[in-house]
């Protein structure tokens, strides 16, 4: 308990802490706002081009928006080219007299790049009248045309359980992916803060005066866990405070969900305003229809049971060596299978109860990361049972492992280690 | 009444034993003095008493109680390889430290207060670890062996990293603790200390004890009839009976010669032929220092093998 509290307590005191702790939800906040702020400042500067059309045919097509002027010259080529130099004009767009069918030669003559955003808006204009052309060509209406384009959104019904709900593969997928990367991020940023500390202890030789006093094991467990309570209280602040950000940004700029709604709309071209309503309300639907509870608490729970077996992991590297630099052959092995996990979600979300995505949700090493990639999909419960009991199976097994190795590494120093001699001191009676 | 007895404790590595079959007995009340040289076997030993180490077979008993992880809680030790979380603030690493021994934070902070005052390092309570120098680092270590008022205290090489004065300093307190009951192990190369200092001595050489009992037993042993004597005027190396082992010239006349009598002859009669010859202005006994006995046995071992 005690080291538990000593664990904690320095570490929440230290100005790292305390600086990533605010740090973190600015971050997030800006991962919100800053999107938001450039959609709703408009760009101040505007582009001058010139268009010299000498097919005639794009007469008005470049009309003038807040951003982008255009103005049409009747000077011959290269004379228009010797006038761009003087004016402040972005660029002249050349457009020779071109063939319908195949539209080549159009060229933008600028001194400096005009940039992608100018580019494509220009790329679009152009496309869209050759297209209104042909459409003339060939005596469509555009109305008829815009008639023929279908746009489908498959409802999904989950029929589990016998029950009718509402799904929603990419709200799963999303979450899934969320909740898997946590563990992950968690898992890491922990797992290296557990082996530095055993490492400082060692390296600082105060470790004999310790183990004089408590069991080696009680002391890699007491870190363990301190450094578990300092990681969980860090991403609670995390979450009050990006949502303290998040809800005062949104009072700032007097955003609902539903001004957010209609902002999506806007900026997914082409979308329905109904369209995106029924989205949300599909999402919503989806929400409600997930199991929240059991999400949160399989969350909690490979949370700290997949912390727990690989914190017991780096405690164990930790104690093998020296220092930082010599931990590198050792962290391989360790997060190798942590990395897997996380390139394998690609394919568990193509496939939430495939082979693949059932063993790796199965094995100790990679279930913490997996199954909360599938958990939102529906996992059936003897499935999600029999990973925890092999999870705790084997967070239990790699605790012993590691304490084994451990109490002889910490009073180790200077040895050569490698992996025969982990082998021979995991086997070593005390 | 012993307050450590280790009955035939063996502890062997992978590679090599570490301690055969040595026993010990440390009385109450003294300062044991557990002495050998580099890698003899020492340190396993104390890591055994400390149950750090479980020894392979043999058997370890605390004021006549087998060892049993109570006992931590009566044990302080001060361990060569030490050190302190450098981060952490005096007088809350002493907390630390206190708690995990089993004391209670109100007596642990009265405690801590006694003992920083009593080193003269009071003002410093509030600073990090490392802002220390080594020297009161090692004082806030020796504090942190002791608060929790130990029956059997263990300190290995505990002046190291002192400087003349505050190992002194450290010297009377451990001297203190004896006085107010606590036993004292005491591990070190520092021969004039052991010296000073301990009332009994172990010489442990190649993980077995060649030598043990009270300090001055083992002198006594070890004396073999050789005496000092400075005088006017060269001795002829020819004297009498007894053997001239060697002779410096100190400074202008004065000369010191240490000589040996055989087994059964009297100082006096050494004398008495001396006086004849020269004129004596010093005799002396030469009694064997520890650090020769030390040397004498560990190199006796050498030449055994």
């Amino acid at each position: 308990m005690l080291i538990i509290r000593r664990e904690y307590v320095t570490r929440v005191r230290k100005k790292s802490f305390i600086v990533m702790s605010l740090i973190g939800p600015l971050l997030f906040g800006a991962l919100f706002v800053i999107p938001i702020w450039l959609a709703s400042t408009e760009s101040t500067d505007v582009y001058f081009v010139e268009v010299k059309d000498e097919s005639g045919l794009f007469a008005n097509t470049f009309e003038d928006t807040e951003n982008l002027k255009f103005s049409y010259t009747n000077l011959n080529l290269s004379e228009a080219k010797q006038q761009l130099n003087a004016s402040n004009s972005l660029g002249l767009l050349h457009i020779p007299d071109i063939d319908l069918l195949n539209p080549q030669g159009i060229t933008l003559f600028s001194e400096s790049s005009p940039g992608l955003e100018v580019k494509s808006k220009l790329e679009w204009r152009i496309a869209e009248r050759i297209t209104d052309l042909k459409l003339e060509a060939s005596q469509i209406d555009k109305a008829t045309m815009e008639a023929l384009k279908t746009k489908i959104n498959l409802n999904e019904i989950s029929i589990a359980g016998g029950t009718e709900q509402a799904s929603n593969t990419g709200l799963y997928a999303g979450i899934g992916y969320v909740t898997s990367f946590m563990i992950y991020m968690f898992i890491f940023m922990y797992g290296a803060q557990i082996m530095r500390g055993v490492i400082e202890e060692k390296s600082s030789r105060i470790i004999e005066v310790i183990i004089s006093s408590v069991k080696p094991f009680q002391l890699m467990m007491g870190k363990i866990v301190g450094i578990a309570a300092v990681g969980l209280t860090q991403f609670l602040l995390w979450a009050i405070l990006t949502f303290a950000v998040y809800s005062a940004i949104m009072g700032i700029y007097g955003m609902t969900p539903e001004t957010m709604a209609q902002l999506n709309q806007l900026q997914g071209q082409g979308a329905d305003f109904s369209d995106s309503q029924m989205q949300l309300a599909q999402i919503t639907g989806a929400l409600s229809s997930l199991n929240l509870v059991k999400l949160l608490l399989s969350f909690i729970f490979y949370f700290i049971a997949g912390y727990l077996l690989y914190g017991a992991l780096f405690a164990a590297v930790g104690s093998a060596v020296d220092s930082d630099a010599d931990s590198q052959q050792f962290m391989l092995p360790v997060s190798l299978p942590l990395i897997a996990s996380i390139i394998s979600l690609a394919a568990v979300i193509k496939d939430p109860n495939g082979t693949l995505a059932f063993w790796l949700s199965m094995i100790p090493f990679t279930s913490p990361v997996v199954m909360m990639m599938r958990i939102p999909f529906g996992v059936p419960a003897w499935e999600l049972l029999l990973s925890m009991v092999l999870l705790i199976g084997g967070f239990v097994f790699t605790c012993w492992a590691a304490s084994r190795i451990y109490r002889v590494g910490i009073l180790m120093h200077g040895t050569k280690i490698n992996y025969r001699v982990l082998g021979k001191w995991l086997m070593m009676k005390n | 009444m012993n307050i450590l007895e280790a009955k035939n404790v063996c502890k062997s590595y992978a590679a090599h034993t570490a301690l055969r079959n040595v026993s010990l007995s440390v009385p109450a009340q003294s300062v044991f003095g557990l002495l050998g040289p580099n890698g003899a076997g020492k340190t396993t030993l104390i890591r055994i008493i400390t149950q750090i180490l479980e020894p392979d077979s043999g058997e370890v008993y605390i004021n006549g109680g087998k060892l049993n992880a109570d006992h931590i809680l009566k044990i302080g030790y001060l361990p060569e390889e030490r050190g302190l979380y450098k981060k952490m603030k005096v007088g809350e690493q002493l907390m630390y430290l206190a708690r995990l021994k089993g004391l209670k934070t109100t007596d642990a902070r009265q405690r801590i207060k006694h003992w920083l005052k009593k080193l003269d390092i009071y003002q410093w309570a509030g600073k990090n670890i490392e802002d220390l120098s080594k020297g009161m680092q090692q004082k806030v270590q020796f504090i942190a062996t002791v608060l929790h008022e130990p029956d059997l205290i263990i300190l290995d090489e505990p002046f190291s990293g002192f400087d003349p004065v505050n190992a002194n300093l450290i010297k009377d307190e451990i001297l203190e603790l004896r006085r107010n009951g606590s036993s004292i192990i005491f591990s070190t190369h520092r021969m004039e200390s052991v010296e000073e200092m301990c009332d009994y001595i172990a010489l442990i050489n190649k993980s077995q004890k060649i030598l043990d009992g009270t300090k001055a037993d083992i002198k006594n042993a070890y004396r073999n009839n050789t005496f000092i004597v400075r005088h006017y005027k060269a001795l002829d190396g020819t004297t009498g009976s007894f053997r001239l082992l060697e002779q410096t010239q100190l400074a202008g006349d004065q000369y010191q010669s240490v000589i040996q009598i055989a087994p059964g002859n009297s100082p006096n009669e050494l004398l008495s032929i001396l006086l004849k010859e020269v004129e004596v202005f010093h005799f002396e006994e030469k009694i064997p220092g520890i650090n020769e006995i030390f040397i004498a046995k560990v190199q006796e071992e050498v030449i055994h093998e």
